[in-house]
């Protein structure tokens, strides 16, 4: 059974020019051990519908879906507070600017310990302990001075570490990384997908990887989701995405690549580009 | 080939002033760097964040002065800190910065937009301003109906062409791009990189192309700098640069950079199957 079953799930925001649908018919599963990428451009929907999964969006939002399931449970007929104690514990997200993610008033001990008192009931020493031995499984040395740390006296790699420590704290079965390393340099970027595939494989976790770079998805996932204006274009492992893309979307994609130039220009999207079949499944 | 510019041995030091608790330091950007560049060509400067590839850039567009170095635009020596900036070195050299939504006046109509250097810097007439700037919009493929439209009704991709529009508008031979596709989606940003080219190509523009994304940097440089810590660690043709990286951190960049092609995947997901 899948750990996130998702089926024709449509987002809509009110805007003052009517409903605008965000994303319009997604179907998409994850498994345990797996790591799905989804990919797409701003606008394609693709954080908004693991919004929608965690809950996260505001009011003016309307999640419909004919099915939402989350480890057996049904997240669309759940109370939100039956909801708050899932999210954060067994599914939780990180996010793309790490810095801004942090609470700049507190400590980062604090931080990741609010987690532990919220969903284990730790106490005070089991909380700190395990605070220390997350913060050592990210990867920050000195975790014990650490916990005393701000947010700004951390650079934005080690805030990200910190990000990363309060998703796994409660050895969740599902981690939702939306663009976890966009505001990251290369080799920085490079440290925390190893990290986050690491841990992925450690822990036996769902991993689903919220991108625009086609380089992220070739080096983390398993399996890829293509989306386009809140459309699913394409859906398939990733090497058979890379060798023999389907969708003409995923062709231009991939041809746009300033690594994939033939000649000295690139080809663009809009050269190839076609409306999107009202099924979306690609042309 | 006649160098558009030259930099010899360029530093840049900035003093951070000390307060109640904290002694007044020097912290050094750059470091020592040199480099030119020939007409029409492209020379591309990569680095992480805080390496002082933007301060460089600050520095040849004649922003800020150099605290020491020597630095030659068209084979004359520019000192901005003692002579002051002329009209005529602004009309040579000009910027496109990194984020279009931060770097248009949101109060500013795209014709105003692309007139303001040519009031500032010339003394042409309101009539051949606004001739120039419609005309200037069709070079970037924009069309005269986006005349007096504000930013706020243009995509990041259509910004970003604003943007390089107004650094065109006085024809300079020298064109500063501070990372000007980073903020840009996979498509946009290959539409941006081709007229980046097309621009060049009628213009024999030459560039001094900023950026931290080396897929990007192979596909439009001719000559690479890599900077690290605000020194340049490697220097030399693409070509040699990306065959043969001499500095450990150009190999370390190299191999964080992701691969996206089938070999690469093929490899990983043997790696995790073993």
């Amino acid at each position: 059974m899948a750990l996130l079953d998702i089926h024709n799930l449509v987002v809509e925001f009110q805007t003052a020019s009517g409903p605008f649908r965000a994303v319009d018919g997604v179907s998409l599963h994850v498994e345990e051990r797996e790591v799905l990428a989804i990919v797409g451009e701003s606008g394609s929907g693709k954080s908004v519908s693991m919004l929608a999964v965690m809950g996260l969006l505001p009011w003016t939002a309307t999640v419909t879906a004919d099915r939402m399931t989350f480890n057996g449970r049904d997240l669309l007929k759940m109370s939100p507070a039956e909801r708050r104690k899932i999210v954060g514990k067994d599914m939780s997200m990180i996010f793309q600017e790490p810095m801004a993610s942090l609470n700049p008033c507190f400590t980062i001990g604090f931080q990741i310990e609010e987690v532990l008192r919220f969903h284990m009931g730790m106490d005070k020493a089991q909380r700190r302990a395990r605070a220390i031995e997350l913060l050592k499984q990210v990867g920050i040395p000195e975790p014990e001075d650490r916990l005393n740390s701000f947010p700004h006296q951390m650079s934005g790699g080690q805030c990200q570490r910190v990000m990363i420590a309060i998703a796994i704290a409660c050895n969740p079965k599902l981690l939702i990384a939306d663009e976890p390393t966009t505001a990251l340099d290369v080799t920085i970027q490079k440290q925390i997908l190893d990290l986050l595939v690491s841990l992925q494989a450690k822990y036996g976790m769902g991993l689903i990887m919220i991108t625009h770079n086609m380089g992220v998805v070739a080096e983390t996932a398993d399996r890829v989701i293509v989306q386009y204006k809140g459309r699913k274009m394409e859906e398939a492992d990733v090497l058979s995405l890379f060798e023999s893309p389907k969708s003409n979307y995923t062709r231009a994609l991939l041809s746009a690549l300033p690594e994939n130039a033939v000649g000295d220009r690139l080809p663009t999207v809009s050269d190839m580009m076609f409306e999107p079949a009202p099924s979306g499944a690609g042309a | 080939m006649t160098k558009v510019v030259e930099g010899k041995n360029i530093v840049r030091d900035y003093h951070v002033g000390g307060g109640l608790f904290r002694p007044a330091r020097t912290v050094h950007a750059v470091k020592g760097v040199s480099f030119s560049v020939d007409k029409g060509k492209t020379l591309a400067i990569v680095g992480e964040s805080g390496c002082g590839k933007s301060t460089l850039a600050r520095i040849i567009t004649l922003i800020d002065p150099a605290t020491a170095g020597e630095l030659l635009i068209d084979g004359n020596k520019v000192d901005i800190a003692r002579d002051g900036l002329t009209k005529d070195m602004r009309r040579k050299v000009q910027i496109v910065f990194q984020n279009p939504y931060g770097s248009l006046n949101p109060r500013q109509k795209i014709g105003d937009v692309l007139g303001e250097p040519l009031l500032i810097n010339t003394d042409k007439p309101a009539e051949e301003r606004r001739d120039l700037a419609m005309k200037m919009l069709k070079k970037v493929g924009l069309g005269p109906e986006h005349y007096n439209r504000y930013p706020h009704m243009f995509s990041g991709g259509q910004r970003q062409r604003i943007a390089i529009a107004r650094a065109l508008m006085l024809n300079p031979s020298l064109l500063v791009l501070d990372e000007p596709v980073s903020a840009l989606d996979l498509s946009v940003q290959a539409q941006v990189l081709n007229l980046l080219a097309d621009l060049q190509d009628e213009f024999q523009l030459t560039y001094v192309f900023i950026s931290h994304d080396l897929s990007v940097v192979r596909y439009i440089a001719d000559d690479v700098m890599v900077m690290y810590f605000g020194e340049a660690v490697e220097y030399g043709p693409r070509e040699e640069v990306f065959s043969n990286p001499q500095h450990s951190y150009t190999k370390t960049l190299f191999a964080a950079t992701p691969r996206a092609d089938v070999a690469s995947i093929k490899a990983r997901l043997a790696r995790k199957a073993a």
